[in-house]
């Protein structure tokens, strides 16, 4: 068997499972958003109606879809630079000669990543009670008022933000701490030489040398946070008052719950449109400053 | 070392152990929270009579179970017979799901549609055909505290808005900012519901066409409902915050609650026996004097897919048994369906459940539509941003209208196309 | 160069950091011991008063969680098998085996990442449903198939291993197939358990999909029943913390145990370009 065809051959499983179940789809997906597919097209697909955009249209008419890109833009503008601010922290905490049992932290630092999602949302959840939670507990501790997490509507998203740099922090420690072990050592003994503070060397040495890397970690943690889903619909079921509803859960509930699947289509492919967008941004500011 | 034919074999034999689906010889029951727990119990007699029949009873708790339904239905994964609010039922005869029972009741021994309230059939009837055989039947009345009321100076229960707003007026000056008179969850629509259709005016109009949420009916309904919150005598809360919705109503947090009759099996069984005697039902209060409710009730419907049709209607016989009702009632407090089944000791005698015989001979049933529930979802939704004073309660009926509308508009084309027109 | 104070501030850090990532794990072990009712007392207990398995008991026996554990394990194991097969065979083909359009080709998959998956959810679960895969472990399986991210891996491994090798097995008159069970496969070991584990521990802490296509508790996997049971149990906090515990456990474990080739799955996908 000639290297090419057996190239084609081992490809080929792998290849006609992402073309039928990946790429078929999306076609699919992007089809049905122009139509009014819904639970009575279900029942007879000839109670499908071809609307062209309207699904696009009538979503910019509900109030539901604003608020679910307000609580996801709120989710990615506070919870990622959060996340990674925590994560760059622990790193160099990791990093630093003065550490000790570095295995040790490394382990318990990461452990929440591997831990399922659902299994700790359901955990937190009674972490956060406004009355038998050991948050709020704390809370009476510094002499602060109990706080209603998960019921007020303007706690739910800061606690789910918390629950996911918690959850999330230790995956980017783990790559900017190698991004920190690979920046040369001479780099931060000439900047020593040159009499530069410990401040003065992070900035000019540690930031720059990890610049490719902490833009590489931000798209990818980005692209995670706008597909907020698990925490809502474990936690608070999209409340207090729609204001936990991300739009993925408006994906969800459109799609599985009221089976309105051309409405949900529609949200899936504005998602995909932001998360694409976001990424091209960030790509093109990240090639400016680069280039800097 | 494993071997490459060993690793694809068992590979090949788990993917083929993974297509097959769960047992094809039992019958699937789907039943909703306390009667799903109970069921079981019900059906070992079931099993005994019918050798070689066996059922698995899934339990769905009644907040999923619509869009647990819906699922199935959608995914061809559907159960043989499941346990349905009536009023889900429309929706489900809209999407082809059930199977007509018309010729199975006439045929059947069991089943006698005489036996059963006039009002209860139709809402199992669409079209003029019969889609469910009812099971339970079920509205809302108030469940309240005795004493507290008694300390505030009433010694009977109201009988309109008026009395009902000065008798929670009174018990919440006795009780203090800490607690409350009556408990409203942000998280539920049907009290909202229920004292909507004491207004007497159809909640969609036109054939279930348009909302019909800015009539003056619902304005004088959400003036009231929204003045239990201006004036502190409902919490901001939905049922969820409440650590316990049963500790809270022992500890005298909310001396009036709206329930059905499934919480005199729960109140038994929850509460502190010591407050056995402290607590009662009464019929809902109207505007102008005792008021309507919401019919309800769910029923047992046969799915059309289903390959096991005559054993699933055998079950549904069974459960329709006058006997098997009063042990229903007996282990759930859910009303029995049948007018027999109330003669026998049991739901006669029980004093809490001569509140629920009073309001079933004044039940009216919500918008037969298959778009309700998403309707009636919405509603709260609306509740709970102007509750939270989110949404000026003037805007709250033009929104709902304007969201009832979008939801309606297929079942507008749908009509119309029907129509001709 | 001893520095104490600054030292002493490092490692108080760590730990500080330690003990607030490691708390809740230990507080819902801690709860899951607790008595029925004991966790909403308070002040909130942080340890039981008296240890009792009765949490656990009720999970295995009245609500049959064994199921569960046997369905996220059946599931999990099969779609780390089933994921390995497709994406060694495709990473190594574009690794090493060369064929037209394999450069571009493999740069079109790679745009896909961009793609969220759930937009493929909606039309995937009306696909199954017409295969009749809805509520089945096959349906579960679907998404872990084959994965662009897993190729990926596979192919950035490869990639090291010295043509020369397979020019020489060639020559000797091996068949591309045993070239790659016998000289490829051995080779890529250590990436073959970075992928088994990443995968493992993916699929059986997926939460979306299996919502979507598990109707059924006879079928559903651990999260989807532990997010049902937290829906009707919302009161029953210890129970709750001992599902909870059941699910987070194994994949904790096999983490522990296989730390190595998870953490550098993880970074392998990120550090080189």
């Amino acid at each position: 068997m000639r290297p090419s065809r057996a190239g084609w051959l081992f490809a080929a499983p792998a290849l006609v499972a992402i073309a039928v179940f990946f790429v078929v789809p999306v076609v699919a997906a992007l089809l049905m958003s122009t139509t009014d597919f819904d639970i009575y097209a279900l029942a007879d697909l000839r109670n499908v109606r071809f609307v062209g955009l309207l699904n696009y249209l009538r979503l910019l008419e509900r109030p539901l879809f604003w608020r679910a890109l307000f609580n996801t833009f709120f989710f990615v503008v506070v919870g990622v630079p959060l996340s990674i601010a925590v994560s760059l922290g622990t790193a160099l905490l990791l990093h630093s000669p003065l550490a000790r049992l570095k295995g040790f932290f490394r382990t318990a630092l990461f452990a929440p990543v591997v831990t399922t999602l659902a299994a700790v949302a359901v955990v937190w959840i009674f972490l956060l009670h406004a009355r038998y939670g050991l948050f709020n507990y704390g809370l009476s501790f510094l002499g602060l008022h109990p706080i209603d997490w998960l019921g007020d509507p303007h706690w739910a998203m800061p606690a789910i933000v918390l629950l996911s740099v918690w959850k999330n922090f230790g995956y980017n420690m783990i790559i900017l701490l190698a991004g920190l072990q690979a920046i040369p050592g001479d780099l931060y003994e000439a900047a020593q030489l040159d009499g530069a503070g410990a401040g003065a060397i992070f900035r000019h040495v540690t930031i720059p040398s990890l610049a490719p890397m902490l833009l590489m970690v931000s798209l990818l943690t980005m692209s995670g946070h706008f597909q907020l889903f698990a925490e809502p619909y474990v936690m608070t079921q999209g409340g207090p008052a729609e204001h936990t509803v991300t739009v993925l859960y408006l994906m969800y509930e459109d799609g599985f719950k009221w089976w309105s699947l051309g409405s949900a289509s529609a949200v899936a492919f504005v998602l995909f449109a932001f998360m694409l967008g976001f990424s091209l941004i960030q790509a093109r500011v990240a090639r400016r400053v680069g280039a800097r | 070392m494993w071997s490459r034919r060993g690793f694809l074999r068992a590979t090949a034999g788990l993917c083929a152990a993974a297509c097959v689906r769960t047992s094809e010889r039992a019958l699937r029951f789907w039943a909703m929270g306390r009667e799903g727990e109970v069921a079981t119990q019900l059906l070992r007699v079931f099993e005994r009579e019918n050798p070689g029949l066996r059922v698995e009873v899934e339990q769905l708790p009644w907040s999923a179970a619509h869009e647990k339904l819906l699922t199935a239905f959608a995914g061809d994964a559907t159960p043989d017979l499941a346990q349905m609010g009536n009023t889900w039922l429309p929706e489900f005869v809209a999407l082809d799901a059930l199977e007509p029972l018309d010729s199975r009741i006439r045929g059947s021994g069991q089943v006698d549609p005489a036996d059963y309230d006039l009002g209860i059939v139709d809402t199992n009837q669409v079209d003029g055909r019969q889609y469910g055989v009812p099971w339970y039947v079920d509205t809302r009345v108030l469940f309240y505290r005795r004493d507290l009321l008694e300390l505030a100076g009433y010694g009977a229960p109201p009988r309109d808005w008026d009395e009902w707003l000065r008798m929670l007026s009174a018990i919440e000056e006795r009780v203090g900012p800490e607690r409350y008179a009556l408990l409203l969850p942000l998280n539920e629509y049907e009290p909202m519901v229920a004292l909507w259709l004491q207004q007497g005016e159809p909640l969609l109009r036109d054939d279930g066409r348009y909302g019909n949420f800015r009539s003056p009916g619902f304005a004088r309904t959400l003036a009231f409902y929204l003045s239990m919150f201006e004036r502190h005598l409902a919490p901001s809360i939905g049922s969820n915050e409440l650590s316990n919705v049963w500790n809270e109503f022992a500890r005298g947090y909310f001396s009036f609650y709206i329930s059905g009759p499934w919480q005199i099996g729960e109140f038994k069984r929850r509460l502190p026996p010591a407050l056995e005697p402290l607590w009662a039902t009464a019929p809902l209060p109207g505007p102008h004097g005792p008021g309507a409710s919401i019919a309800g009730g769910a029923s047992l419907a046969l799915f059309r897919r289903s390959r096991h049709k005559p054993a699933a209607f055998r079950l549904v016989e069974f459960l329709s048994r006058p006997e098997v009702q009063q042990q229903f009632y007996r282990l759930t407090g859910n009303l029995p369906a049948r007018r027999s089944a109330w003669a026998a000791p049991g739901p006669a005698q029980d004093p809490h459940a001569l509140a629920f015989r009073d309001q079933l001979t004044r039940v009216r049933s919500v918008p037969k539509v298959p778009e309700w529930e998403r309707i009636a979802t919405e509603l709260r939704l609306v509740m709970e941003k102007v509750v939270r004073g989110e949404i000026p309660a003037s805007g709250a009926a033009g929104e709902l209208d304007a969201r009832a509308d979008r939801i309606l508009e297929k079942r507008r084309f749908m009509l119309d196309r029907r129509a001709g027109r | 160069m001893r520095r104490p104070i600054a030292s002493l501030m490092v490692n108080l850090a760590l730990l500080l950091a330690a003990l607030v990532t490691l708390f809740p794990l230990a507080w819902m072990v801690s709860a899951s011991f607790m008595a029925p009712g004991e966790a909403s007392t308070y002040p909130p207990p942080m340890l039981p008063q008296a240890p009792t398995l009765a949490n656990y008991r009720l999970l295995f026996a009245e609500h049959g969680i064994l199921r569960q554990v046997a369905n996220s394990l059946f599931i999990s194991l099969l779609a780390t098998a089933l994921s390995l097969t497709f994406n060694l065979s495709a990473g190594y083909a574009f690794a090493k085996l060369r064929f037209r359009g394999r450069e571009r080709l493999f740069r079109l998959l790679l745009g896909a990442l961009i793609v969220p998956a759930q937009v493929t959810m909606l039309p995937l679960f009306l696909m199954l449903k017409e295969m009749g895969l809805v509520n089945t472990y096959a349906g579960a399986l679907v998404p872990w198939l084959a994965s662009v991210f897993g190729i990926y891996l596979v192919r950035q491994y490869a990639l090291t291993v010295p043509g020369e090798i397979l020019e020489a097995a060639r020559m000797d008159g091996a068949g591309e197939l045993r070239i790659f069970l016998s000289v490829v496969l051995p080779l890529l070991k250590p990436i073959i358990v970075t992928l088994a584990v990443l995968t493992f521990l993916g699929c059986w802490n997926d939460f979306m999909w299996p919502l979507i296509v598990l109707t059924d508790h006879a079928v559903q996997t651990l999260p989807v029943v532990l997010a049902a049971l937290s829906r009707e149990h919302v009161q029953d906090v210890e129970l709750m913390m001992a599902g909870a515990v059941i699910t987070v456990l194994p994949v904790l474990l096999l983490f522990l145990g296989l730390q190595r080739y998870y953490l550098r799955g993880l970074l392998v996908g990120s550090v080189k370009g």
